[in-house]
């Protein structure tokens, strides 16, 4: 009973990657084929060579990308429950289990980010971030399904993870829009933007958009944190012991408090804050792979 | 003529008032916060005293200058170190210094009323004017109040202003902090932590002489610990066939919390502790004891009992020593428990798996100078053999015995062990509510909005309406479109 579910699981979190594929796929053509060729018949004037941007072109593509990156989110919300159902308990017990219910995180901070802002110029960043993680974990950090250790039997790891989880999500999301706010930027130092990188938002959108995405879930972090160190008292003795996963997690959350801080009280904008958001979102990565799996202490679940 | 600029004395209040201006500058406070999260680095890398005690001594055996220097500079204590406590009380300090004449002007700014309506409405956001039909103003006013907005009304125009939770949840947030670090100090200056290990059939009577190791917060004595005792009646640990991994331990206990009163049977499991008051007793790990006897030539007892041994891996491989100091001379059994035996071509006697299906003991006897007396601490788990011959080399199975030059040795049976920590940490609950605190003004201060809304009906009969948001926050559109709805009368 429970190998069937596994076996759905994994053939779910397969379909998943070739879903993804074609979405990724789907967004580089939208990418690409939106820039037209200078045809004689555009212009008459002087500016015959520039080439110019067309959606209505890709308008098709675009929409197949958007569908393909929801069935894509599907199949793995559909591998994660099954892979869940197999080892009867919540599927966050060891590394290849992070990663996955990471990547559905992350998919889904972005498709609902996706109903409040015209953000499709993203889904190429987002195909190949979610890609690369499912690839990283079916081969390298694949283990079957198994029963959590006696430590991590309790309710607080359905809520403790799974804030953790959808802030480092949307932390990510963050992350991947100021690394945009910064490319774009640079690119803007030296002249107007090349042609595929127009249709991305006004560099004030992005940075406002990140802005907004750690404002909207800092506190949630806060609370992934305190609700860790709740478990932490019913589970070692103690609330707080700078363990080094919690030493990171508070790091991570200094640094966000920081650009927090920074933005409203002192008015930081651009490069500036959206530096300081891509530390504090490194912290955050670096907290997930090199504690999990090179780490000593109390959190080494990753069961490598 | 004095050519020298004259420069203002500061003088010393002067430099105070300085000084504390910088030091509880946002500019300051920043620098501090980020000098916390980059200073909390190298207790991450570095092993610390708290955690691994072990893996510091072993840098210390590994390189003992290098470790020296790292130590002058409190490497291995980053947390309770002098520059990192700096660091911290510098920003509560920092913190303290800009929050209260904030939350001061706050308490006064949220009490008084919305300043006066501007002059010239059309300057400010979201202008909108159309020809009164009359009604306007008390619409308005039962509008903006079921709305909770503060109103001033004046002759012919109302100024309301909302979102002071904004400030409010801002200050609850900052003061929330300081109140998690009052209870972590209450909980490190009035707590204790001990560990002790205890047999499956034995009690723990909770005074100091019981505990493996004891630690008292500052203002904290041993008179202080509650009089209970702990009878270990049974443990049972469930592993996982394929993984050897543990999936659950569950202890029985019977609980006298003071003397006198009847035993209560409760169980502890890993995530449900034991707890009396603000004291917690937690099943932190478990082992196995080899129950032995050890007879003189003459056949007299002169060791019975259970033995704690010490887990070197997952499949709970142990070792341990037997020490026989009243034998004359004394005698050392340097032995290993292996739950469930098996034998490897390289690392010889191996356990394949934790729990004991087919236990066996490997030791070797020595006799010679235990080494007891000379004053210096020993593990119980080793034995220091300088002293010492080797005299002989054995494995047994449970109900096996083996006779050695001068005596013999038996190894009945086994029982688990649990190491039971105890803990009181009195400063935790201020913590817990330092951080609900927390997150709820958190959540205030990021999803309210400050704005105000002004209506006026002006002298030639057109009603204006108008707005302002701080930090240009969102939504006051919308906001002001309803306002203008409801009083154009459309639903």
């Amino acid at each position: 009973m429970s190998e069937t579910w596994a076996y759905i699981s994994n053939y779910s979190i397969y379909s998943a990657m070739a879903v993804f594929t074609l979405s990724f796929l789907a967004h580089a053509y939208e990418t690409a084929w939106a820039v037209r060729a200078p045809q004689s018949t555009d212009s008459t004037d002087g500016n015959l060579a520039i080439k110019t941007l067309d959606y209505t072109r890709t308008e098709k593509a675009s929409r197949i990308a958007t569908a393909l990156m929801i069935l894509g989110f599907i199949l793995l919300f559909t591998g994660v429950i099954a892979r869940g159902i197999s080892a009867q308990r919540v599927p966050w017990g060891n590394m290849y289990e992070f990663s996955i219910t990471g990547a559905l995180a992350f998919t889904g901070a972005y498709l609902a980010a996706l109903r409040k802002y015209d953000l499709r110029w993203l889904g190429l960043l987002v195909s190949i971030a979610v890609l690369l993680t499912l690839g990283t974990a079916i081969a390298v950090l694949y283990r079957p399904s198994a029963p959590l250790v006696p430590a991590l039997k309790s309710t607080w790891l359905v809520i403790h993870v799974s804030a953790a989880i959808i802030s480092g999500g949307v932390f990510l999301l963050a992350n991947a829009i100021s690394a945009a706010y910064l490319y774009l930027d640079s690119m803007e130092r030296k002249g107007p933007r090349t042609l595929w990188a127009q249709r991305l938002p006004s560099l004030e959108v992005l940075d406002q958009l990140s802005y907004r995405l750690v404002a909207f879930v800092f506190p949630l972090w806060t609370f992934a944190v305190i609700a860790g160190a709740i478990w932490a008292e019913s589970a070692w003795g103690r609330y707080w012991g700078w363990d080094p996963k919690e030493t990171w997690a508070f790091i991570t959350w200094v640094a966000y408090a920081a650009y927090l801080h920074a933005r409203v009280t002192i008015g930081w904008r651009g490069r500036r804050a959206a530096w300081l958001c891509l530390f504090a979102g490194s912290t955050f990565l670096f907290n997930y792979i090199y504690v999990n799996i090179y780490g000593t202490g109390k959190h080494t679940y990753s069961g490598l | 003529m004095s050519k020298a600029i004259e420069l203002p004395e500061l003088g010393a209040t002067g430099l105070l008032r300085y000084s504390w201006r910088q030091l509880t500058s946002m500019r300051t406070a920043l620098i501090l916060l980020l000098m916390l999260g980059v200073a909390a680095i190298p207790g991450s890398v570095i092993p610390q005293r708290d955690q691994n005690p072990m893996k510091v001594s072993e840098y210390f055996t590994n390189s003992p200058t290098l470790s020296l220097w790292m130590d002058r500079f409190s490497l291995f204590d980053v947390y309770g170190s002098p520059w990192f406590s700096a660091i911290y009380i510098l920003l509560f300090i920092s913190l303290i210094g800009c929050v209260l004449p904030r939350s001061v002007e706050h308490f006064h700014a949220a009490r008084a009323l919305p300043p006066k309506t501007p002059k010239n409405l059309d300057r400010m956001e979201f202008y909108t004017t159309w020809e009164s039909q009359g009604g306007e103003m008390e619409i308005a006013h039962t509008l903006l109040r079921s709305s909770r907005f503060r109103i001033l009304q004046e002759n012919n125009s109302i100024s309301a202003e909302k979102g002071f939770t904004r400030e409010t949840g801002n200050l609850f947030f900052h003061l929330s902090l300081v109140l998690i670090l009052i209870g972590v100090g209450l909980g490190s200056l009035f707590g204790m932590r001990g560990y002790a290990i205890v047999n499956v059939g034995e009690r723990f009577i909770n005074v100091p002489t019981t505990y493996d190791s004891l630690t008292f917060g500052k203002l904290l004595s041993e008179k202080d610990l509650p009089p209970f005792v702990i009878t270990v009646d049974n443990f049972v640990a469930k592993y996982n066939t394929f993984t050897n991994a543990p999936e659950d331990y569950t202890l029985d206990v019977s609980v006298v919390e003071s003397p006198g009163a009847q035993p209560v049977k409760r169980t502890v499991k890993v995530n449900s502790p034991l707890r009396f008051g603000s004291t917690n007793v937690y099943l932190q790990a478990n082992g196995y004891s080899p129950i032995v006897t050890v007879r003189d030539s003459a056949g007299n007892v002169a060791l019975q009992g259970p033995v704690p041994f010490l887990p070197q891996d997952g499949n709970l491989k142990s070792i341990g020593a037997i020490k026989v100091p009243d034998a004359d001379p004394q005698i050392g059994f340097v032995a290993t428990f292996l739950p469930t035996q098996a034998r490897d071509s390289v690392r010889g006697g191996i356990s394949v798996f934790p729990e004991a299906l087919d236990p066996k003991m490997l030791f070797s006897i020595w006799r010679g100078d235990l080494g007891l007396n000379t004053g210096v601490p020993q593990s119980v788990y080793r034995i220091d053999t300088s002293k010492m011959e080797r005299i002989g080399l054995e494995s047994l199975k449970p109900g096996e015995s083996f006779s050695y030059d001068g005596g013999s040795i038996t190894f009945e049976t086994y029982v688990p062990w649990v190491n039971l920590q105890v803990v009181r940490d009195p400063g935790k609950n201020y913590a817990l509510l330092g951080g609900i605190v927390a997150i709820l003004g958190l959540l205030a201060s990021l999803f309210t909005r400050r704005r105000r809304i002004w209506i006026r009906i002006s002298e030639s009969g057109k009603v204006e309406v108008a707005g302002l948001a701080k930090n240009s926050a969102p939504g006051l559109e919308a906001e002001i479109a309803r306002v203008v709805s409801s009083l154009k009368g459309e639903k």
